[in-house]
């Protein structure tokens, strides 16, 4: 029963901070290059910019609702299962994610480096 | 790519990683939070490992940001996850903990993925101002080169 929890804790994690990465990259994409935005009209008019755009703030929310399952996660089960798993499984959910959502090309090399960097990531918190 | 753009880069990867060993640290000197004395984690960024953590994740926050208005998300998390490596450098040689040989192994495995994804254009989708072509090497990077 307490490996369900953990693991149902860990797809809640990977869902939820997948669709934050997915809804925090949109809104950015469309506010445009951050460094070109400052430039022209300050810093303010940058906050301005971002903040009005719905897609940051819930992003936002479901990296916290992320950030909570994690908590949780980490109360079930050990964190040497938990956050190499959940971390891992992010990269390649991402990779799937941007692909459908965000039109980005995920071409074999872009796979492959998820792949490897997931692979890794699981061995390294082991 | 511009040499500004793999310093924000760099600014997500160190951030992220020297934040999270920051705060780990912190919260380990603050000693565990019960659930039922939540109030106390607001008393736990008063420990200056934990305020300073905060404000190098803030940093790390706004370098993403920054990297997510001109690359891909399936560029900016794989080239940034060298932050893991850093980690296990840093519990290496900082705080002298053991690495073994399948921490080397994953350090080698994220090494390459980076270095799969670094030799790749930044951003393959098509905004309105950019042509639908294929084989576009790298549209975004030469018109904000200039």
């Amino acid at each position: 029963m307490k490996q369900l929890y953990t693991w149902s804790a860990i797809v809640v994690i990977v869902l939820a901070s997948t669709t934050g990465d997915v809804l925090l990259s949109h809104a950015m994409k469309q506010v445009g290059d951050v460094g070109e935005l400052w430039r022209r009209g300050g810093l303010m008019a940058l906050l301005a910019r971002v903040l009005r755009k719905p897609q940051f703030l819930l992003g936002l929310v479901a990296m916290a609702l992320a950030f909570y399952s994690l908590l949780f996660g980490l109360s079930w089960g050990d964190v040497s299962l938990v956050a190499p798993a959940s971390a891992s499984l992010t990269f390649v959910a991402n990779a799937i994610a941007a692909r459908i959502f965000l039109q980005e090309r995920v071409d074999r090399r872009r796979w492959l480096a998820a792949l490897l960097v997931a692979g890794g990531v699981a061995l390294l918190a082991a | 790519m511009t040499f500004r753009k793999y310093l924000v880069l760099a600014g997500v990867t160190v951030f992220g990683a020297v934040g999270d060993s920051m705060l780990s640290r912190g919260m380990k000197e603050v000693g565990s939070i019960s659930l039922s004395h939540i109030p106390d984690v607001i008393l736990a960024i008063l420990n200056p490992w934990v305020a300073l953590g905060i404000v190098l994740l803030l940093a790390f926050f706004a370098a993403y940001m920054t990297a997510l208005s001109w690359a891909d998300l399936t560029y900016v998390l794989p080239a940034t996850s060298l932050g893991y490596v850093l980690l296990a450098l840093i519990a290496k040689f900082v705080l002298h903990e053991q690495v073994t040989a399948t921490r080397w192994l994953g350090i080698l495995l994220v090494s390459g993925g980076v270095a799969f994804i670094a030799g790749g254009p930044a951003r393959t989708h098509l905004t309105p101002h950019d042509k639908p072509q294929e084989s576009m090497p790298e549209p975004v990077t030469s018109r904000m080169g200039s």
